[in-house]
């Protein structure tokens, strides 16, 4: 699904990620943890196509197909989602407007027919109370005045929705309250499947306690340190990343 | 101040006869303006004396008077010597002969707007042979307004048919002292439309200069007159959506609006004209006064206006709220890409008891564009609980652009309220990426944005105007990013 080798990204020649390897099956869950400036968001950001990311070595196929030479739209047209961190106000974009141009477009794009009004409003109805989401923030302007609990189910309704083939969490369970965490984690299980591949970017080990990776990865320096399943998230719960960064050095 | 494609009401006129038209067919006055040039303008559409030292007197007036700077604009002089003031409507014949001789960029953005191929033609001064359909519309149209009492032609007609009416209220808003552009108005207007609500009628349909009959060149210096008596209703539309390349550089429009007890007018108003090229060449100057007077006790005045167009708008709709009880209303969407300036605004101008005036502005910058937003809120002494609410949103698109607000607020009555709200926003890189992410094109994501922040104004429109000031703003400000 996704075979990442020997990535390097620079931000303003400043170097980010430095010879990063990474494998990800189809239908598998993996966790990428690391300490703040490691650079987990930037990894996010280079996949989903974010510009002022500039890769100076290295490749990134996704099935099949070189990633990087795809623009942003492309990218979420063939199953990229990545739910944000801090997503981003639209203000006066209504967010059924907004939800409804974003299905059809990436429908359009890959030649299917697109939803009208009433079919789009039963699935984005159903798909809110799968989340817990209040109805009445579909009728909002895009996350405007949003809490940080709304804005976060609100990116995990656009996931139930676009239903994506991978989709990116990046530091989803940041600013949450533990029953905003539960919901949102509960939307995430919802949509594992044998199609979806989910990487989970995150600091604490916590959200793993509601969602259980096939896979965790410690990010440091812009690499990959360490791989392991589950038992890794606690052994650095326990330890700390200065253990690990240790551990590297020896 | 109207969009309306002469070339469809060329079209449209076809098969009425009417009879100064037929007089002035096949001829153009040379440049220039002087006393004789008025003499033969008014003979040439037949005035009666009164109308013509009308004219003579704002054109001695214009003569003492000097070209407003204070705008922030910027246009090289315009040489008022080097204009045609008379201008007969092309023949068809004049036109291009089929649609491959007209400029594709026009045509594609025909296109994007959905106008029907017959209707393009038209617009585009194709000769067409085919009658359209407007014409039995049209005269439906007169025959229902007619029942209910109300007159809509055009000013020409009115000044044969209503003299009266004319003489009553012509100039009793914005007198030919007002100001450079409308005392030059006064002098040399060609045309316009004139409106007449008797007392208690609530017109039967929206007004639209779209289906107005003889109208042919009336563009430059239009001069319109709406006039609504006690209890009535009427909803006016002018403009079109469809781009019109107009030959005219300068337009100088007025349009006076007359509100008696309880009666209220809506003016909606949607102006897509040429606005140059990238460059910042040719395009319309687009000088406009535009004035309400709610004369009457609980009147109501409501502006609307979606400008897109033009090299330079210099336009303030304004309401003089003079009964008591009576409100004003502006809503406003200007948006300002290319080399465009626009500096727009409204004044309300409180005078009576329990007046109230709303005010939306929503100015877009994208590009080098300017767009400043100049509106004055005066309370005046006798004005007792006079309130005012104004909001004044700015976004910028792309870092090349600017936009400005210059606030004028005058209170003189201590129990006046007073609220003002503004913003300024720009489209940012977090939003199109976010947007991006979902699978939109960022022209898509930049015209949804576009179109949430003009809502509040959008929903002023009467619904099928509002749908094509949509599609307007999507295609004047495609590939204003990057």
């Amino acid at each position: 699904m996704l075979s990442i080798k020997n990535l390097h990204v620079s931000i303003e020649d400043k170097p980010i990620l430095n010879g990063l390897n990474l494998e990800i099956g189809t239908g598998e869950v993996h966790a990428i943890m690391g300490p703040n400036g490691s650079g987990k968001s930037t990894l996010s950001y280079v996949l989903s196509g974010r510009e002022g990311y500039e890769v100076t070595e290295g490749q990134i196929l996704y099935e099949g197909e070189d990633l990087l030479e795809l623009e942003t739209e492309e990218r979420a047209h063939k199953g990229i989602f990545l739910a944000m961190q801090y997503p981003v106000e639209l203000p006066g974009v209504n967010n059924m407007v907004f939800l409804k141009e974003s299905l059809n477009a990436i429908r359009r794009a890959r030649g299917e027919e697109e939803l009208d009004s009433v079919k789009f409003m039963q699935l984005v109805k159903e798909k809110a109370k799968m989340v817990k989401l209040d109805e009445k923030l579909l009728k909002r302007s895009v996350n405007a005045g949003f809490s940080g609990g709304e804005k976060k189910r609100n990116e995990i309704l656009q996931m139930a929705l676009l239903e994506p083939k991978l989709a990116l969490l990046d530091e989803t369970d940041s600013g949450l309250d533990i029953d905003a965490l539960r919901i949102v984690a509960e939307g995430v299980n919802a949509l594992r499947s044998p199609e979806r591949s989910v990487v989970l970017v995150t600091h604490y080990q916590r959200l793993l306690d509601y969602i259980q990776p096939d896979h965790v990865h410690v990010l440091s320096e812009g690499r990959i340190v360490r791989s392991g399943g589950k038992e890794l998230a606690h052994e650095l719960e326990e330890k700390g990343y200065s253990w690990l960064k240790e551990g590297a050095a020896a | 101040m109207t969009a309306t494609p002469n070339t469809v009401d060329e079209l449209i006129d076809r098969g009425y006869e009417h009879g100064f038209i037929t007089d002035i067919e096949s001829d153009t006055f040379p440049p220039g303006l002087n006393e004789d040039v008025i003499r033969a303008l008014s003979a040439k559409k037949n005035e009666p004396e009164w109308m013509l030292e009308w004219r003579l007197k704002a054109y001695r007036h214009w003569l003492t008077l000097e070209q407003p700077s204070w705008a922030h604009l910027n246009y090289p002089p315009i040489d008022y010597q080097s204009i045609s003031y008379y201008s007969a409507p092309k023949k068809a014949g004049d036109g291009p002969q089929s649609l491959d001789e007209v400029d594709p960029e026009l045509i594609d953005t025909y296109n994007k707007l959905g106008i029907p191929l017959e209707e393009q033609m038209a617009l585009a001064g194709v000769a067409v042979d085919a009658v359209f359909d407007s014409v039995s519309v049209a005269t439906t149209f007169r025959e229902k307004l007619s029942e209910a009492g109300v007159i809509f032609c055009s000013m020409s007609e009115a000044v044969q048919d209503y003299p009266e009416l004319v003489r009553q209220y012509l100039g009793s808003v914005v007198p030919h002292t007002d100001n450079f552009f409308a005392c030059m108005n006064a002098a040399v207007f060609s045309d316009g439309t004139f409106v007449y609500i008797p007392k208690g009628v609530r017109c039967p349909m929206e007004l639209s200069t779209y289906f107005r009959i003889n109208e042919a060149n009336t563009g430059q210096f239009e001069r319109t007159l709406v006039v609504a008596e006690e209890a009535s209703y009427v909803s006016y539309l002018e403009g079109c959506t469809a781009p019109m390349r107009d030959e005219n550089q300068l337009h100088a429009a007025v349009v006076e609006l007359v509100a008696m007890d309880d009666a209220k007018i809506k003016y909606s108003t949607v102006q897509n004209w040429y606005p140059g090229n990238a460059e910042g060449k040719g395009g319309i100057y687009n000088f406009v006064t535009k004035r309400g007077d709610c004369r009457g006790e609980r009147s109501h005045i409501s502006w609307t206006q979606v400008e897109t167009g033009s090299a330079i708008t210099w336009k303030y709709p304004s309401c003089i709220l003079r009964g008591d009880d009576s409100t004003g209303e502006f809503y406003s969407v200007a948006v300002a890409r290319g080399r465009q300036q626009a500096d727009t605004g409204t004044k309300m101008i409180h005078l009576g008891r329990n007046t109230k005036s709303t005010i939306v502005s929503k100015g877009i910058s994208a590009g080098h564009g300017q767009n400043a937003y100049r509106g004055l809120v005066r309370m005046t002494p006798k004005a007792e609980n006079a309130r005012n609410h104004t909001q004044c949103d700015s976004l910028l698109i792309g870092d090349t652009s600017g936009a400005h607000t210059y606030p004028y607020i005058e209170v003189r009555n201590p129990t006046a309220k007073m609220e003002h709200e503004a913003t300024t926003s720009k489209i940012s890189e977090d939003q199109l990426f976010y947007c991006r992410q979902r699978g939109l094109t960022e022209e898509d994501a930049v015209s949804m944005i576009v179109n949430g922040f003009c809502k509040e104004v959008f929903n002023e429109l009467p619904m099928e105007f509002a749908v094509e000031a949509q599609k307007l703003l999507n295609v004047t400000l495609e590939g204003a990013v990057g």
